[in-house]
C-alpha cells in the first residue's frame, strides 16, 4: 500500500508558521478550496491511492532504485548513496506529483489542465500524464527556458500537449508561473492547474510534498534496509524544492542532517544567483504566486531576475515549507555555483556512469563537498532527475572553460 | 474630505446626479512619470469621480497585456513605491480634489512595511488600497491598519465568489465592493458575458448597501451605458491606456474619451423610478 506524508498539521491550516497562505485573486480561491477538500478525501480514500499506487508502479516506474556510488564514494570519503529518481518515468521525480494531480483533475471533473515548466521536467511530467489520462494540456514556458531546453519542448509537443511561449519578465519559470495563474483565473472552471513544485498557494505546497513525500518514503526503507541504519545526511536541490522536500519529509523526525542546496549561479557576491537563503539583501520575506516566503527581491520588492545554469533552479522563491524548516534550523540550506555544478556533473558520469541533471547535479557537489569534511558518513542524495535535458547547455559551457576537451 | 468618507462621498454624489460612479485606472510612470501625473489631473478635470492609480510590480498575475506592458514600462523607467507616493503629492498639488486609491501588489507593500505604507499614503493624498492579489482571509492586517487612518479598503470578488463570502467581503469594505466581470483578468473586451448583470444583481444584494462597482472588461461607453443601473460605479483601465496609446498621450483625447464613459453613465429613466428601488422585491 502506498504510504505518503503530508506535512504535520498546522496552528494555522494552509501556513507554515509566517510562511505559506493564499496570496492569489478571489476568482481562484473557491477553486483552491474545492481543490483542498478533493485532496483530503482522496488522500482518506484507499481506490484513489491503489489507483496511483498502480500507475507508479506500472507506469512511472516506482520504486526507483538506491544506488550505491562506489567509485565516487572511494574519491570523495564518504559513502554516498543516490535515490535515483533520474530512472523514473519522463526522467526526473515530477512525475511522482503529476500522476496524483492529474487523477485529482479527473477526480474534479476537468479535463483541461495548464502546467508551468523552467526546465522543461514538470512541463513533460505533465504532458505525459495528460496523455495517459486523456486530458487536454497547455504548457507555459519562458522563451528563454524553450531555447536552453529544446528537446524538452519538442518532448512536449509529440505527447500532445501545446507549449506557449512566454515573452514577458525574465522568460523563464517565474513569468511562466504567471502565465499559468493568468489562464487559470480565466478558465477557472474547466481547468486544473498542474502546480509543479512545493509552492503557489495553499493548497499546493502541501499537495506536492505530500505527492513527492513517496521518494523519502522509499529512500529511508531502503537505506534501513540495505544498510542496516539512517543515512547521516541527506541532501537534495532546491529550486521550489519539491524534490527536496520529498525526500526530506520521511526523515524530519529522525536523526538526521538534512542539507539543501540552492543555485548559487556565478557566486552570491555577483548578485547572479538563485539563493534566496544565502543572499541576506535581497532574499527576504514576502510573496510571490500566491505564497509568503523567501523571495529575492529588490528593497521595493520589486522581484529580481534570477540566474543559474539549471532551468529548474532558476527561480526567485521557494517553497514555503522550507522557509519554515530554515527558520526551525531543522534544514541547513547552502549554494553551490554553476561551475561547482558542472564539475559535480561530469564527475558523476565519469565515474558512475551516470548523467545527472543540473539541478541534481548541484546536490551531488554538495554531498560531494559534505565527504571530504565527514569520512566515512553515510550521504543520501537525491538524483531527482537525468541530465538528458542539459547535454547542449553542459557542451556548450566545457567548450568554453576547458577548450573543447571533447 | 480624505479617506473613507471621500470614496463614499464619491459615489453619494454621482448618485445624486442618477449616474454611475465613473472609475478609471491609470499606471503612474507610464509612458513617464510627468505624463502620467498630467493625465491623472485631465481625467480629474474631465469627470472622473474616482481614481486608482496603479503601483507597478515586476509580477502582475492579475493583469492582462495592456497594463503588463505599462507597468514594465513604468518599471524599466525607474518608477516604484516612492515614485508613485510623490506623484500622488503632485496629482494633489495641481488641484485635483477627486479620491485617489492606489492598486498594488501585497509584495511592494509588505516590502515597504504595512504600516509605514498606509502612513505614506495618507501622508501624500491618497485614500485607499485595491490589492488584487489580497484575499478575504490574508487582508485583515491591511484593513486593520487602514481602519486606523480611515482610509479605505477596497476587496474584490468575482464571478465565482460564492454569496456568503460576498456578504463578508462587503462587510470589510470601507469603500467600495470591486466586482470582477468575468474570470479573468484585466483588459478590454469587445464584449462582456451577459451573465455579468446576474452577479452585480447579487453582488449589490450581498453588499447591504456597500457601494459595487464593477471592473475589468469595461471599454466602451456601450458598456458604460448598459452596467450604468447595475453597478453603483464603473472602472475603465485599459480600454482608456488603448485610447491615450492611440492619441499619443494628448490630453484632449483621454479628456473626450473619459466625458463620453461619463456621460455613458447617466441612467436612462423611464419609470421615474430609480434603478435601486426598482430592483426593490426582486
Amino acid at each position: 500500500m502506498l504510504v505518503l506524508i503530508p506535512p504535520p498539521l498546522q496552528e494555522r491550516p494552509g501556513y507554515f508558521g509566517p510562511y505559506g497562505g493564499r496570496y492569489v485573486p478571489e476568482t481562484l480561491i473557491p477553486a483552491l478550496e474545492e481543490l483542498e477538500a478533493a485532496f483530503w478525501e482522496a488522500m482518506a480514500d484507499p481506490g484513489f491511492l491503489a489507483e496511483l499506487d498502480h500507475l507508479l508502479c506500472t507506469y512511472a516506474g516506482r520504486p526507483t532504485p538506491l544506488s550505491e556510488a562506489r567509485r565516487l564514494s572511494e574519491v570523495a570519503g564518504a559513502r554516498i548513496l543516490l535515490k535515483r529518481e533520474d530512472l523514473a518515468h519522463t526522467g526526473a521525480h515530477k512525475i511522482n506529483n503529476v500522476l496524483g494531480q492529474a487523477l485529482l483533475a479527473k477526480r474534479l471533473g476537468k479535463r483541461r489542465v495548464v502546467a508551468e515548466t523552467g526546465a522543461g521536467q514538470h512541463g513533460v511530467a505533465t504532458a505525459t500524464a495528460c496523455a495517459l489520462l486523456g486530458l487536454e494540456c497547455v504548457v507555459y514556458m519562458g522563451v528563454t527556458d524553450m531555447a536552453r531546453q529544446r528537446p524538452n519542448v519538442f518532448r512536449m509537443r509529440l505527447l500532445g500537449a501545446e507549449v506557449r511561449p512566454v515573452d514577458a519578465g525574465s522568460r523563464t519559470l517565474k513569468d511562466a508561473i504567471n502565465e499559468a495563474i493568468r489562464d487559470w483565473v480565466t478558465n477557472v472552471r474547466t481547468t486544473h492547474y498542474l502546480l509543479g513544485s512545493a509552492l503557489g498557494p495553499h493548497p499546493y505546497p502541501v499537495i506536492v510534498r505530500t505527492f513527492q513525500s513517496v521518494i523519502g518514503v522509499e529512500a529511508r526503507a531502503q537505506v534501513l534496509e540495505t544498510f542496516g541504519r539512517l543515512p547521516d545526511v541527506a541532501v537534495a536541490c532546491v529550486g521550489g524544492g519539491s524534490n527536496a522536500i520529498g525526500l526530506f519529509a520521511a526523515f524530519l523526525e529522525d536523526p538526521v542532517e538534512l542539507i539543501g542546496v540552492e543555485a548559487g549561479g556565478e557566486g552570491i557576491q555577483s548578485g547572479r544567483h538563485a539563493a534566496r537563503f544565502a543572499d541576506p539583501q535581497r532574499g527576504r520575506s514576502g510573496v510571490l504566486h500566491g505564497t509568503r516566503t523567501y523571495i529575492l527581491q529588490d528593497p521595493w520588492g520589486q522581484i529580481l531576475e534570477t540566474h543559474s545554469v539549471s532551468a529548474g533552479l532558476d527561480y526567485p522563491a521557494v517553497g514555503p515549507e522550507h522557509a519554515w524548516l530554515r527558520d526551525q534550523r531543522r534544514v541547513r540550506y547552502t549554494t553551490v555555483t554553476d561551475q561547482e555544478a558542472l564539475s559535480a556533473f561530469q564527475t558523476l558520469a565519469r565515474l558512475e556512469g551516470i548523467i545527472p541533471a543540473l539541478e541534481s547535479a548541484h546536490a551531488i557537489a554538495e554531498a560531494i563537498r559534505i565527504s571530504r569534511e565527514r569520512p566515512g558518513a553515510l550521504v543520501l542524495v537525491n538524483l531527482s532527475g537525468r541530465g538528458d535535458k542539459d547535454l547542449e547547455t553542459v557542451s556548450v559551457m566545457i567548450g568554453e572553460v576547458a577548450g573543447c576537451e571533447g | 474630505m480624505r479617506g473613507v468618507s471621500a470614496v463614499r462621498d464619491a459615489f453619494r454624489r454621482a448618485r445624486a446626479e442618477s449616474r454611475a460612479a465613473l472609475i478609471l485606472y491609470w499606471p503612474v510612470g507610464y509612458p513617464d512619470l510627468a505624463t502620467s501625473v498630467r493625465l491623472v489631473v485631465a481625467m480629474a478635470r474631465s469627470g472622473a469621480d474616482l481614481i486608482e492609480l496603479g503601483v507597478p510590480f515586476s509580477d502582475p498575475l492579475a493583469d492582462g497585456p495592456t497594463i503588463q506592458r505599462a507597468t514594465y514600462r513604468a518599471l524599466q523607467q525607474g518608477v516604484r513605491t516612492g515614485e508613485v507616493l510623490e506623484a500622488v503629492a503632485r496629482i494633489r498639488e495641481a488641484g485635483v480634489e477627486q479620491p485617489l486609491c492606489l492598486m498594488t501588489y501585497t509584495n511592494p507593500v509588505l516590502a515597504w512595511g504595512l504600516e509605514a505604507f498606509v502612513e505614506s499614503v495618507q501622508k501624500h493624498g491618497a485614500d485607499g488600497l485595491i490589492v488584487p492579489d489580497l484575499p478575504l482571509e490574508e487582508s485583515a492586517p491591511f484593513q486593520s491598519a487602514l481602519g486606523a487612518l480611515g482610509l479605505a479598503w477596497v476587496p474584490l470578488a468575482a464571478p465565482t465568489t460564492p454569496d456568503a463570502r460576498l456578504a463578508a467581503l462587503a462587510a470589510g469594505a470601507t469603500g467600495f465592493l470591486y466586482f470582477v466581470s468575468v474570470t479573468g483578468i484585466t483588459g478590454a473586451r469587445e464584449r462582456l458575458p451577459d451573465e455579468v448583470v446576474g452577479h452585480l444583481r447579487r453582488a449589490r444584494r450581498m453588499a447591504d448597501g456597500v457601494p459595487v462597482a464593477v471592473g475589468f472588461g469595461v471599454s466602451r461607453p456601450e458598456h458604460v451605458a448598459w452596467l450604468a443601473t447595475e453597478a453603483d460605479g464603473v472602472v475603465v483601465g485599459s480600454a482608456l491606456i488603448h485610447r491615450a496609446e492611440s492619441a499619443d498621450f494628448g490630453g484632449e483625447a483621454v479628456e473626450a474619451f473619459v466625458r463620453a464613459l461619463r456621460d455613458a453613465g447617466r441612467w436612462a429613466l423611464t419609470d421615474g423610478l430609480s434603478p435601486r428601488s426598482s430592483r426593490i422585491g426582486k
